[in-house]
């Protein structure tokens, strides 16, 4: 039974994948579906923070996730900047998306760029005890490098969820994406609460790069592999549905899986994007689309 | 009176562009502005779609390759020559351009530019997979050994990139003054004004989609004899894509002089910067010039010419 | 009096939001009818629906016979539907001639010279009143200039239904006047216009039949006198 067990194994693979994969999606499922803004610098901001985590791994041997978690508050500041830039620039002027689009892609280019120019094109990879070992359940083997980042990611939006529905800022930004006006009427500033959702899509970078960097060694242009599939996820899961984000980038995960382990690793990338322009051309609301 | 004189500027850079390849003997020189040719081609392209119909393209890399791999296939295969090559790079990426853009332009802007980015990926993706096209290890293509007319092959590609080019801004100015562009410029607008003034917007942006891409598959259907060895990576790159927006975007993307100056201006820092810097420089250089001119002069050189010019006579 | 528009049983919802609910309409050829209804009640939706802007969940519309139910609005403004928006759209980087000339060109199907063109767009211009501004950039324009251009625009894919969505909203009382007296000059020409609008004065002095919606519904179609004296009317509007 050599097939079922690669079988299983992929599908368990896929899954790990899928949670990972949410992780990285999330800010471009928040800041895209809650603010209309789309930040295509993302996957680039999800490898700044892997080589965040690096930097404080390599140097002080601090565990890569807890780096990853100590970097979202810079990260999340670094967002509130770039709101505030974006919003004074393009945002106030109106009408303005595509070349805030623009924008955000100059800053991915620069990202990558700047990191190239300080690091190389040299891999990176961090050290943490557990990252070796792995454990077996009947029939497949769960190494911890994928176990943890699942784990984390599914924290994450499980967190992240809790924060939109019971807080009154989580509130007020789910306000914001359907109407500015109800969110005044609540008493808060739009432009704040805007700026505030921008910082978390940012902080979760920080955490996503940390679980990236467990997964595989990474260097620059890493994002790019990332946009087709986190775009891919945002739209599918219906752009703002945290819940969705999950199950979207699980699928996905699967998806990825299965073809690299019966046909070519290589083509994985490939599955994304068939994946993307199927919904847009089906379904542009995603499958669980308000 | 404008048409002839623009007229008789093209036949004037095409026929002094030929008689270059008479008295310049330094191989340098064409081989370094065959790639400033390319980039007016890309830019002029790219801003048919992005300038005048206002739908951002980050894959230009990929209609580029699309039309380098077609005709690398084509020589390596049957020995095409180079009109033909030109002729299928040009179809096969109209085919793609048509495909995306009718796949996308019905949702709103971005989408369409984030399927083209992705695009670009699973071009790659495709093409590493692919055997016939040499995979990730790449083709090698030899140049054809006999030459007519022109003393090198390298001559000739610079020729035909002289006369591609022309042709391109050429098409970009007629689009830009016909009633195609100014339909494409009512897009760019307001869509939905447009559409409830008679524009068929959807029928426009497919063809200022499918346009822009031949265009660019065209620039790309010389490249396997220019570069003798493809490889997936370095033909299908990001940093073209960048490029050939921020060239149109520098330059000012209102007409079609503004991809023209652009891409001259940027492409020759380029070329000075990667071989008296360092081409990591050279691209930070870009991106910083394309986040600056879109922040600050939005218009680009030709916006902040006209505002200079308005001044003054005010 | 024979129909030019009619529409059954039309009905569109964003997400849990009902915005029409079962509209029936019928617009006569050559009438005059006014539209009113609070904010939120569904009359710009309608229009939407009307010009294919948005597509409707059930229902069917036909104008002169054919049906239009979710045509490409450029085949809406062919057949001879034209309207303005209530917050200004104009073609920001073309004059205010060029701008009516897109419509000259694309909805009326002119085949002329561009000089006939321009000609064509200067008289409609020299019409509503904004000869002097052919060349300026509608960002130039002052308020009530910019709604005589959507006006002009509207007209020049020369419409047999003009539909005129709050074009009068924050004008002066003279301004007002001005822009009623062209109205009527329109309507004499034998355009059908729908008029929406807030400004009772100018439903009231224009319209030749009034129909109210509330909360998606139509609540009330009659002669403007009656209509008003409506107690459903009269609660929707001043609320309990």
């Amino acid at each position: 039974m050599l097939t079922l067990d690669l079988f299983v194994n992929a599908i368990v693979a896929g899954i790990l994948l899928g949670g990972f994969l949410a992780a990285v999606s999330l800010g471009i499922s928040i800041v895209f579906g809650y603010l209309d803004i789309v930040n295509i610098a993302h996957p680039a901001f999800v490898v700044l923070g892997s080589y965040a985590v690096y930097i404080l791994n390599s140097t002080f041997g601090i565990d890569p996730l807890l780096a990853g978690i100590a970097m979202a508050a810079p990260f999340y500041l670094l967002g509130i900047l770039i709101y505030r830039f974006y919003y004074a620039f393009f945002e106030r002027h109106g009408a303005e998306s595509l070349r805030g689009l623009v924008f955000f892609f100059g800053i991915l280019f620069l990202v990558e760029v700047g990191l190239n120019i300080t690091y190389g094109v040299d891999y990176r990879m961090v050290n943490a005890f557990y990252l070796g070992k792995s454990i077996e359940i009947g029939l497949v083997g769960i190494p911890y490098r994928l176990l943890i980042p699942f784990v984390a990611g599914v924290a994450m939006i499980f967190i992240v969820y809790l924060y939109l529905s019971k807080t009154f800022y989580g509130m007020a930004i789910q306000g914001v994406a359907q109407d500015s006006l109800a969110a005044r009427l609540m008493g808060a500033d739009p432009i704040k609460i805007k700026s505030v959702a921008f910082g978390m899509g940012m902080a979760t970078a920080s955490v996503a790069g940390a679980l990236l960097i467990m997964i595989s060694p990474i260097e620059p242009s890493m994002g790019r592999e990332y946009i087709g599939r986190v775009f891919a996820i945002a739209v599918l899961g219906g752009m703002g549905s945290v819940v969705g984000t999950l199950v979207a980038a699980v699928l996905l995960g699967i998806a990825e899986s299965l073809t690299s382990t019966f046909y070519s690793p290589s083509m994985a990338p490939a599955v994304s994007f068939g994946i993307l322009l199927l919904v847009l051309a089906i379904r542009p609301s995603g499958i669980f689309g308000r | 009176m404008k048409k002839a004189a623009l007229l008789i500027l093209a036949v004037t850079v095409i026929s002094g562009g030929l008689l270059l390849t008479a008295y310049i003997e330094n191989q340098y020189f064409y081989f370094s502005t065959y790639i400033v040719l390319q980039y007016i081609i890309l830019a002029t392209a790219w801003n048919i779609l992005g300038g005048y119909t206002g739908y951002v393209n980050f894959g230009t890399g990929a209609y580029f390759g699309l039309g380098a791999y077609t005709a690398g296939y084509l020589i390596t295969n049957f020995n095409l020559p180079l009109p033909w090559l030109i002729v299928a790079g040009g179809t096969s990426s109209a085919v793609l351009g048509l495909a995306i853009g009718y796949l996308t332009l019905r949702l709103k802007g971005v989408y369409f530019s984030i399927a083209t980015l992705a695009m670009s990926i699973v071009i790659a993706t495709l093409i590493i997979n692919t055997p016939a096209l040499g995979g990730a290890k790449g083709m090698y293509i030899l140049r054809p050994k006999e030459v007519s007319f022109f003393s090198n092959y390298m001559e000739l590609l610079f020729a035909t990139m002289v006369i591609i080019a022309v042709f391109t801004v050429a098409l970009a100015w007629f689009i830009e003054n016909s009633w195609f562009g100014r339909g494409l410029a009512a897009i760019r607008d307001d869509e939905v004004a447009a559409a409830c003034n008679g524009v068929p917007v959807l029928r426009l942006k497919v063809l200022s989609a499918t346009t822009s891409g031949a265009l660019m598959g065209i620039a790309g259907a010389p490249y396997p004899y220019y570069i003798s060895y493809m490889e997936p990576l370095s033909t299908i790159s990001l940093d073209m894509a960048v490029n050939s927006l921020a060239m149109p975007l520098i330059g000012g993307t209102g007409s079609w002089i503004g991809p023209v100056l652009g891409a001259i201006l940027l492409s020759t820092t380029q070329q000075v910067a990667t071989v008296t810097i360092s081409s990591e420089y050279n691209l930070l250089i870009v991106g910083i010039l394309l986040v600056g001119f879109v922040i600050l002069a939005p218009n680009g050189l030709v916006g902040l010419f006209q505002s200079l010019l308005k001044r003054r006579t005010d | 009096m024979a129909s030019l528009l009619e529409v059954h049983d039309l009905t569109k919802s964003f997400g849990g939001f009902s915005a029409l609910n079962h509209i029936d309409l019928v617009v006569h050829r050559g009438e005059r009818l006014g539209l009113i209804g609070p904010n939120g009640s569904g009359k710009t939706t309608l229009i939407n629906c009307i010009t294919g802007v948005l597509r409707p969940d059930r229902g069917r519309i036909y104008f002169d016979g054919e049906e239009i139910t979710s045509l490409a609005s450029f085949r809406i403004a062919r057949a001879g539907i034209a309207r303005s928006f209530q917050i200004p759209r104009p073609f920001r980087s073309m004059t205010v001639l060029e701008n009516l000339c897109i419509p000259l060109r694309f909805a009326a199907a002119v085949k002329m010279r561009s000089t006939e063109l321009e000609a064509a767009a200067r008289e409609i211009l020299e019409l509503i009143g904004l000869g002097d501004k052919a060349t300026a950039s509608p960002l130039d324009l002052t308020q009530i200039e910019m709604r005589k251009m959507e006006l002009s625009r509207a007209l020049a894919s020369r419409p047999r239904l003009l539909i005129l969505d709050e074009v009068m909203a924050g004008l002066a009382s003279s301004e007002l006047d001005e822009m009623l007296a062209i109205f009527h000059i329109l309507s004499g020409q034998g355009i059908t216009i729908i008029m929406i609008e807030h400004i009772l004065r100018a439903v009231m002095n224009f319209s030749q039949r009034l129909v109210v919606l509330d909360a998606g519904r139509k609540i009330a179609d009659g002669s403007p006198g009656d209509v008003i004296k409506n107690p459903q009317v009269e609660k929707a509007y001043l609320g309990e």
